[in-house]
C-alpha cells in the first residue's frame, strides 16, 4: 500500500479523504441527529445547478456553485420552517429541478467539459493542491463555527422547543446549519462527488450514533470511522483498479452491515435476571 | 392585590383552519397552584403553549410577567409533554439537565461551575442523581420524567410549567411528588396540565377547565358544573383514597 504514496495524486487524494472526512464527522452528526438526510440530500443535488450554471456563465466554479448552493439552501430552510409537513416534497422537487437545470445548462454550454458521472462520484485522483487549502481553511471554519455554538446545536438538535425557551436563537442556527451544509457540499463535491458527500455525511454518523454518549463523541467516532472508510476504499480502489467514489461508497455499506449485526449481538438479552430489557 | 404574573385575554387560536381556542382569558397570581384540566384535543397544552410564547395567537393578547412571552420565557420552568421523543439521541442525563442552564449569547463548549453545582442539587432533589453518566435513552419513565422536571428547575424559575408531569410517575409516588409540588409552591408559581384528577386533592389553589372554550374557577374545589361545562357531558368523578373531599356534594345525574 505504501508505495502508492510515492505518487503526488496519491498523498493529495489521501490528504483530502481525511479533510472530507474530518468535516463530514461534524457536520453529518448534525444532519443525522436533526433528521435532515433528505435536506442534505436535496442541497447535494440541486448544487448540481450551481455548477451548470458556472460554466455556462463562464463564473469560477466556487463562485457560481456556492452562491447556487447557498441560494437553493437558503429556500430549502425556509419552506421547511413555514411548511413543516409539506417538506418533504417541496425538497424533492427543489433537489430535482436543481439537477435537470445543471444538466440542460451544460448542454447549453459549448466546449468539451466534464460530465455528469464525474460530480457525482467525484475525482479524489485528481485533487489538485490548491484545493486541498481551500478545503482545510473550510475544515477549520466549520469546526470552529460549531464549536463555538456546540452548545447551543446540542439543545436545538435534542429538543427544540425548550432550547427556544432558554433563549437558544433556533430559527437562526437551523439557517446556519442549512448553509453549512451547502458550504460542505460545494468544497467536497468536485474532490469526492454529490453521492460520497451524502454516503459520508449518513453512514458514519449513524453508525456512531449507537455506539456514543455525546454528541461530541459521536463527532468525533464519525469523523474517524470516516476517514477509515474513505482510505480502506482508496486502498481498494487502487489494489482492483476501481472507480474510487463508489469503492469508498462500498466499503463504507459494508462497515455499515457489520456494525449493525455488532450492536445485535451486543443487545441480545443475556440468560441472567435483571437485564433491562430494551423497546419492542 | 397579588400580581398577575400571566394575562390571557381573549385568546383565539386555531390549527390548519381549525378552532382549538376562542375567546379564552386567564389571568394567573403569582404564587397560584393552577391545575388546567379538560378533555384530549380541548386545547389545554395549546393554551401553555401559548402562554409560552411557542404558538402565536390568532386575536388577543398574552403577557407573561407583564411583558411578551418570547422575551421573559428564560425566566419560567417547562415541562414538556412528550419525554420519550429522540430517545436515541448521545445525550447524558447530565448533559440534558445543563441544558436548562443555557443562556442567551454564550459561546464555546463549557458550562461553569455554577452551572455544574446548580444541575447536581436539583438531581439530588429529584433523586435521580446517581443515574447522572446514563445515556438519556437508559432511562425509565419515571427516571426520565423526573430527569425532565430537574431541567425545568435547575435555573431557578419564578413559574413551573407542567404538561401531563405526572403521566410516567407510578401511582406510588404520585403522593411524594404532589408534596415536592406543594413544597415548591411556597416560592414557586405552578401551572400544571393534567389528566390525573387525583392532583386536584392537594395543594391545589385554582383550576382552569378548558375545552375550545376556557372556564377558569379561583378554588381548588371541582364542582360538577364546571366538569360538565368543560367536558360538555356529564362525568362523574371519583375521588378514592384522598385526604379531602375535592367534589362538593351532589345529587345522581
Amino acid at each position: 500500500m505504501w508505495d502508492a504514496l510515492q505518487f503526488e495524486f496519491m498523498r493529495n487524494a489521501v490528504a483530502a479523504g481525511l479533510l472530507v472526512s474530518l468535516v463530514c464527522g461534524v457536520i453529518g452528526t448534525l444532519v443525522v441527529v436533526n433528521r435532515i438526510v433528505f435536506l442534505a440530500g436535496g442541497i447535494a443535488h440541486a448544487a448540481y445547478g450551481g455548477i451548470g450554471l458556472a460554466f455556462f456563465m463562464g463564473w469560477p466554479y466556487l463562485a457560481g456553485t456556492l452562491g447556487f448552493s447557498l441560494g437553493s439552501a437558503g429556500i430549502m430552510a425556509a419552506v421547511t420552517l413555514r411548511y413543516r409537513h409539506r417538506a418533504d416534497a417541496m425538497v424533492g422537487i427543489i433537489w430535482a429541478v436543481g439537477m435537470a437545470a445543471g444538466v440542460i445548462l451544460l448542454d447549453l454550454t459549448p466546449g468539451y467539459h466534464a460530465d455528469l458521472m464525474s460530480y457525482l462520484f467525484g475525482s479524489i485522483l485528481a485533487v489538485p493542491s490548491s484545493d486541498l487549502w481551500q478545503m482545510g481553511l473550510l475544515a477549520i471554519l466549520l469546526i470552529a463555527v460549531v464549536a463555538y455554538d456546540y452548545q447551543d446545536f446540542l439543545a436545538m438538535s435534542y429538543d427544540d422547543e425548550f432550547a427556544r425557551l432558554r433563549g437558544v436563537p433556533v430559527t437562526f442556527l437551523y439557517c446556519l446549519l442549512m448553509g453549512m451544509i451547502a458550504v460542505t457540499v460545494v468544497m467536497i463535491i468536485r474532490v469526492v462527488g454529490l453521492i460520497l458527500v451524502i454516503a459520508l455525511l449518513t453512514i458514519p454518523p449513524f453508525i456512531a450514533e449507537k455506539f456514543t454518549g455525546s454528541l461530541k463523541a459521536m463527532m468525533a467516532v464519525s469523523s474517524i470511522l470516516s476517514a477509515l472508510f474513505t482510505l480502506t476504499g482508496l486502498w481498494f480502489s487502487y489494489l482492483l483498479n476501481l472507480t474510487s467514489g463508489a469503492t469508498i461508497i462500498l466499503v463504507a455499506a459494508a462497515g455499515f452491515v457489520i456494525a449493525a449485526l455488532w450492536e445485535r449481538l451486543r443487545r441480545r438479552p443475556a440468560p441472567s435476571a435483571g437485564t433491562r430489557s430494551s423497546s419492542p | 392585590m397579588e400580581e398577575a404574573i400571566i394575562e390571557v385575554r381573549d385568546v383565539w387560536f386555531s390549527f390548519n383552519g381549525h378552532p382549538v381556542l376562542r375567546e379564552a382569558s386567564l389571568a394567573v397570581p403569582q404564587g397560584d397552584f393552577l391545575v388546567i384540566i379538560g378533555p384530549n384535543g380541548g386545547g389545554k397544552t395549546t393554551l401553555l403553549k401559548l402562554i409560552l410564547g411557542l404558538l402565536k395567537p390568532d386575536r388577543g393578547t398574552v403577557r407573561l410577567f407583564g411583558r411578551s412571552p418570547e422575551r421573559v420565557a428564560h425566566r419560567i420552568g417547562y415541562v414538556p409533554q412528550n419525554v420519550h421523543v429522540n430517545k436515541t439521541f448521545p445525550v447524558s442525563v447530565l448533559d440534558v439537565v445543563l441544558m436548562g442552564r443555557l443562556r442567551k449569547g454564550r459561546g464555546w463548549l463549557y458550562h461553569t461551575r455554577k452551572d455544574r453545582s446548580a444541575a447536581q442539587a436539583v438531581l439530588e432533589q429529584m433523586r435521580v442523581w446517581e443515574h447522572r453518566d446514563r445515556r438519556i435513552g437508559a432511562l425509565s419513565g419515571g427516571e426520565l420524567q423526573r430527569v425532565f422536571i430537574a431541567r425545568a428547575l435547575v435555573s431557578g424559575p419564578e413559574a413551573l410549567f407542567l404538561d401531563e408531569a405526572m403521566a410516567s410517575i407510578d401511582a406510588q409516588s404520585r403522593g411524594d411528588f404532589y408534596d415536592m409540588l406543594k413544597e415548591l409552591n411556597r416560592t414557586v408559581t405552578i401551572i400544571a396540565v393534567s389528566h390525573d384528577m387525583m392532583i386536584l386533592s392537594s395543594h391545589v389553589k385554582s383550576v382552569a377547565c378548558v375545552n375550545r372554550e376556557l372556564y377558569h374557577h379561583h378554588s381548588g374545589e371541582l364542582t360538577q358544573t364546571m366538569i360538565d361545562q368543560a367536558y360538555h357531558c356529564p362525568v362523574d368523578l371519583v375521588a378514592h383514597g384522598v385526604a379531602h373531599r375535592v367534589l362538593s356534594r351532589h345529587g345522581g345525574n
